[in-house]
């Protein structure tokens, strides 16, 4: 049973198709990139895998649940399903030692001393375990989205998705945010990961999906993507983003 | 000039012409701060309800938020005052009008009853929400739904949300039009002379009414609402330094 499964899937803002019948998965230990243009609704589709935003036609499943059945506890399922913002979305007010707690604390209960040993220990792992005690507005862009790593990593992720986790980084910063990722990919967490980084893709991703105008317009194995892309949207995308 | 008469005996309450200005300030304050409890709690209520994601609790905030801060706020206190207590049961029109307990007893001598006093906090209070609500959604609207997003995505419900990430910011944000809210609550208390509550701006027309010394009476009032609303700025501002978050620069902006 994949770990992410989207069966059909579409999407509607009023009479505007933002995903045309989508179909794919994410095998448990998989990395799955997802690119393409702006505005072919790669973000609307990594959020319609935990519910963030609601589709009207299709299936997704989660490690076996159902995302659009209104009978899903959708607080208990995201849960266990990572995210990683393109905008870092750490809360403001609140020091990176509450930002790691807080989840842990009122969604799974832990208490407070586990929870703060977890969230340290991580970010210990993403290197900022210095930074403990500041502020996510004292932090720059590339520490505040390891921080948003390692805070949705002390939740025990069964998946994690990101969401063009490097698109608002300066460039020097890309790189940092990059390594954490590509080492838990190395780790065998289960990933779907939009973003235009194809180096990132190149070294890690075991598939990649090329969104265009809402529909899947490739889903293939790295290896094909880069080899032999069938379509020439996918050629024309790649040729503009590859070659400076 | 002549200061010295408000040094003078007045003719009721046993007290100095003094004695009434301090009066009035009593109730002022006192309807004031009761009416900001009622404006914070349900306006804050309301601002909540207007940007909640469910149909029905959207509708009744904003019905509320138009009926409220569409109304002038004098024929707000005449409504409350002499048309709530006709539209209600007879009896209970009756109790408020004749039977509520009188001020008498407490110091500072009012000569009218609680009834008066609650119409004006009732009406002051629930007029205010329409504007602090108003001022909570556009806090709430200000941050990013990323925000949201993010809490919801940890498993947060949507209370949580609102109660942990949305709302903590929000309040911050709207300290300065908060401010402005709290001291217009202050000015307008004065329109509840209207309908009887010797407040400060009311014992000042009685100071001058009796005894013809005009410029005196209101420049005395002028100042005593200068020092409450100068107050009521410093703390605020203390407020506002107080929970300021490290790092964060509003959007739109430093300062």
């Amino acid at each position: 049973m994949p770990m992410i499964e989207l069966r059909n899937v579409s999407k509607w803002y009023g009479s505007f198709q933002v995903l045309d019948d989508c179909t794919t998965r994410v095998g448990k230990g998989e990395v799955v990139v997802v690119c393409g243009p702006s505005g072919s609704g790669k973000s609307t589709l990594i959020k319609a895998v935990n519910g963030l935003e609601p589709f009207q036609k299709g299936e997704i499943l989660v490690n076996g649940v159902s995302v659009g059945d209104p009978k899903t506890n959708l607080p208990k399922l995201r849960a266990h399903i990572g995210m990683v913002f393109q905008n870092f979305e750490l809360f403001p007010h609140m020091s990176i030692t509450r930002n790691l707690t807080l989840g842990q604390v009122k969604v799974l209960g832990r208490s407070q001393e586990e929870a703060e040993a977890k969230g340290l220990k991580l970010l210990d792992r993403v290197g900022l375990l210095s930074q403990k005690d500041k502020f996510p507005g004292q932090l720059s862009g590339g520490q505040q989205q390891r921080v948003a790593i390692a805070r949705a990593l002390s939740m025990d992720p069964i998946a994690m998705l990101f969401d063009e986790p490097t698109s608002a980084l300066d460039p020097e910063m890309i790189n940092e945010v990059l390594d954490v990722m590509v080492e838990l990919a190395r780790e065998g967490m289960t990933m779907m990961v939009v973003t235009h980084e194809m180096g990132f893709a190149r070294k890690v991703a075991h598939r990649v999906v090329f969104m265009d105008n809402g529909q899947i317009v490739e889903d293939c194995t790295k290896d094909e993507f880069f080899g032999s892309v069938r379509s020439e949207r996918a050629q024309t995308f790649l040729s503009k983003i590859l070659h400076h | 000039m002549d200061w010295k008469v408000l040094l003078e005996q007045a003719p009721s309450g046993g007290m100095t012409y003094l004695g009434w200005l301090w009066s009035g300030l009593f109730w002022t304050l006192a309807v004031s701060l009761c009416a900001w409890v009622i404006a914070f709690s349900v306006g804050s209520v309301v601002g909540v309800a207007r940007t909640v994601p469910l149909r029905v609790p959207r509708a009744i905030a904003t019905a509320y938020v138009e009926l409220f801060r569409n109304i002038p706020l004098l024929v707000q206190m005449f409504l409350w005052y002499f048309v709530m207590p006709e539209v209600v049961p007879k009896a209970w029109g009756d109790w408020l009008k004749q039977d509520m307990p009188n001020l008498l007893t407490l110091p500072f001598a009012a000569q009218f009853s609680l009834w008066e006093f609650t119409a004006a906090v009732l009406c002051l209070g629930l007029y205010t929400a329409s504007r602090v609500a108003e001022q909570v959604r556009s806090g709430i609207q200000s941050l990013s739904v990323g925000q949201t997003n993010a809490g919801l995505a940890m498993g947060l419900t949507l209370p949580q949300v609102y109660r942990h990430v949305t709302l903590p910011m929000a309040y911050r944000i709207v300290i300065p039009p908060m401010t402005s809210e709290f001291l217009t609550i202050f000015k307008n208390s004065s329109t509840a002379l209207t309908i009887g509550v010797l407040e400060l701006t009311a014992q000042s027309r009685q100071i001058s009414e009796y005894t013809f010394k005009t410029f005196e009476a209101f420049t005395a009032a002028t100042l005593i609402y200068i020092v409450i609303t100068m107050t009521v700025i410093f703390a605020m501002r203390a407020l506002e330094s107080r929970v300021a978050v490290p790092g964060y620069i509003a959007q739109g902006g430093g300062r």
